[in-house]
């Protein structure tokens, strides 16, 4: 008997920091299966691990608790499984967290939370290094005993099976750490269609699904290039749905009644972000072939996608690893007509030549123009000599913290004692900021595997 | 041949990974793929971004999507939060890239005149 069922899997957050009323709107505003919340970028892991160092309560997408209060006894109600990363470097807390809000909301003994935790490494780099993995960072190739003392965070990002494993359990809201992003759509489809593991075609699609659903409104009309001034009622954008098939055919859409598009242009804007070599997305499940993908745009904000095709997953998954290698801080100043531009770089220049009086050494210092090469650098030329303003943007790089905390102090007196007409400093001291660089390394993936672990736990 | 912005015949988007920053570039009408295959060469984009792009510039091809994606390596300031760029996260080199003149014949350069631009006269509360 062929099985005739679409699961439709809505999307509700793109990032941490994405709009607060989205996941609302989406169980609210018609039928869905599951939600998915992706709350992780390369940089949030490490945001969270500092926040957990002040507060070992922390570590999680706060955020994720008061909206789960909020729509819980409707998910129940609606039989809405939530699928989350929210837990981040945290998911422990974030659990208990959530089994709180649960009681606050009145779902006591009606609903089961689903705990995902093992991904995090943080504690077994030493022995891993000492156990032969080098974790060589995959673009330099350098090992990663180099830099291993200021490491800040270190995540596996892991694939379905703890998810599966938890749906399987009955969990009605699953909260995970580094779960990949495409996961938590394609996790709910393994576990409502049994595709096997070396279905690679079908885990592919669901890897597409996931893909398109991850960066939320990205897919719906937000940030879309192509004729952006037509797309209608942006303020009310409906967040996307994957209708999807047991074929792992599926359909793009979103709430009717909602703003924004559901447009083959939109869609594909959306396949091609943040992508790599299209013939190899590599996931913790499959490798997906984006080539492959076909879109039939079937008019009415809905878009067909078909034809995808996958291979077999890999021995390694990717860790993701943060670690502190220095300061930097912007200082910005607004330059008004006449000659804007010719100030700035005066006031750039007068700023270079005081840090040097001072000794500051620093790593890096950049100088932007704001409203005129900020964003296409070289590429627009010189200004006009009549531009009516322009801020001044100048960061600076380095190990010695106390040359950027000096920087920052340096930034004020122009306005006083440099070129004229300039404002826009009332925002005060630029803020120092630890820079958190990025070291992606490959991890065999039975270190990970052996260590994950699943919980459900009754609210 | 008439020299057309891209941004007439192209939509774009753009995301980042580390220090590289990714440009997908989407033809507007799938029959002038073949002409962007052409003209937007790794060459090309990495001349038209000169400085910008400390390192190399990769291609590759998405026909199912009329589509072209490319890599321009070290674009971003060491990424991430080391970055000290307005754009760390390459958001707008899609449209940096958009900037770029393209040789199109005459009759396709007459069709997409106005192609990807606000309409004139065009206001928000319109």
């Amino acid at each position: 008997m062929t099985d005739e069922r679409v699961v439709r899997i809505a999307s509700g957050q793109g990032f941490w920091g994405d709009d607060l009323e989205a996941p609302v709107r989406q169980v609210e505003g018609g039928p869905i299966d599951y939600l998915m919340l992706d709350y992780l970028a390369e940089v949030t892991m490490s945001i969270m691990q500092k926040q957990r160092a002040r507060d070992p309560e922390a570590g999680f997408a706060r955020d994720f608790v008061p909206l789960m209060e909020r729509i819980f006894p409707r998910c129940i109600d609606d039989g809405v499984r939530v699928v989350t990363n929210a837990g981040g470097v945290n998911p422990e807390g974030c659990a208990e967290a959530l089994v709180e809000a649960g009681r606050r909301a009145g779902v006591q003994g009606k609903a089961k939370v689903g705990l995902v935790t093992g991904d995090d490494l943080m504690d077994r780099l030493e022995a891993l290094i000492a156990d032969g993995h080098e974790m060589k960072h995959m673009e330099t190739g350098e090992p990663l005993a180099t830099i291993v003392d200021q490491v800040q965070s270190a995540n596996a990002y892991i694939g379905a099976a703890p998810i599966v494993e938890a749906l399987g359990k009955g969990a009605d809201v699953i909260v995970t750490g580094r779960s990949t992003d495409t996961a938590l759509t394609y996790g709910p489809l393994i576990h409502e269609f049994g595709w096997a593991t070396d279905d690679h075609d079908r885990i592919a699609a669901g890897v597409v699904a996931g893909h398109i659903n991850e960066c939320g409104a990205q897919c719906t009309g937000g940030n879309c290039l192509i004729d952006w001034w037509e797309i209608p009622d942006m303020a009310n954008v409906g967040f996307p749905i994957v209708e999807v098939s047991a074929d792992g055919t599926f359909v793009v859409t979103k709430h009717g009644g909602t703003g924004g598009r559901v447009s083959r242009a939109t869609v594909a804007e959306q396949i091609v972000y943040e992508m790599g070599d299209p013939t190899d997305y590599i996931t913790p499940d499959v490798v997906a072939d984006f080539t492959t993908i076909h879109l039939n745009d079937l008019g009415d904000d809905r878009v067909r996608v078909h034809g995808v095709k996958g291979g077999p997953r890999t021995d390694f998954l990717k860790v993701s690893i943060a670690y502190s290698s220095g300061w930097k801080a912007t200082g910005t100043l607004t330059y008004a007509w006449p000659d804007a531009a010719a100030k700035a770089r005066a006031a750039d220049r007068i700023l270079r030549e005081r840090l040097d009086r001072l000794g500051l050494h620093f790593d890096e210092i950049r100088t932007e123009l704001v409203g005129w090469d900020s964003t296409h650098g070289p590429l627009v030329g010189e200004p006009p000599a009549d531009i009516p303003e322009v801020q001044l943007r100048v960061g600076v790089r380095a190990e010695d913290k106390a040359a950027v905390e000096r920087f920052t102090r340096e930034i004020a007196p122009l306005v006083l004692t440099g070129p004229p007409s300039v404002t826009g400093f009332a925002g005060g001291r630029p803020r120092v900021q630890e820079i958190m660089a990025y070291w992606p390394a490959l991890v065999r993936r039975e270190v990970v595997e052996d260590h994950l672990r699943v919980e459900v736990r009754d609210v | 041949m008439t020299k057309v912005q891209l941004v007439h015949l192209a939509h774009a988007r753009s995301g980042d990974k580390g220090d590289t920053a990714n440009v997908g570039v989407i033809a507007y009408d799938e029959a002038h793929y073949d002409l962007l295959r052409e003209q937007l060469t790794p060459e090309a984009v990495k001349a038209h971004f000169g400085a910008m792009v400390k390192g190399e510039v990769e291609r590759f091809e998405l026909p199912n999507l009329g589509a072209l994606n490319f890599l321009l390596h070290g674009a971003l300031g060491g990424g991430g939060t080391m970055s000290l760029m307005n754009d760390a996260q390459g958001k707008v080199f899609s449209t940096g890239l958009l900037r770029m003149e393209i040789d199109v014949p005459d009759d396709v350069a007459a069709s997409v005149k106005g192609k990807g631009r606000v309409p004139q006269g065009w206001s928000p509360g319109a």
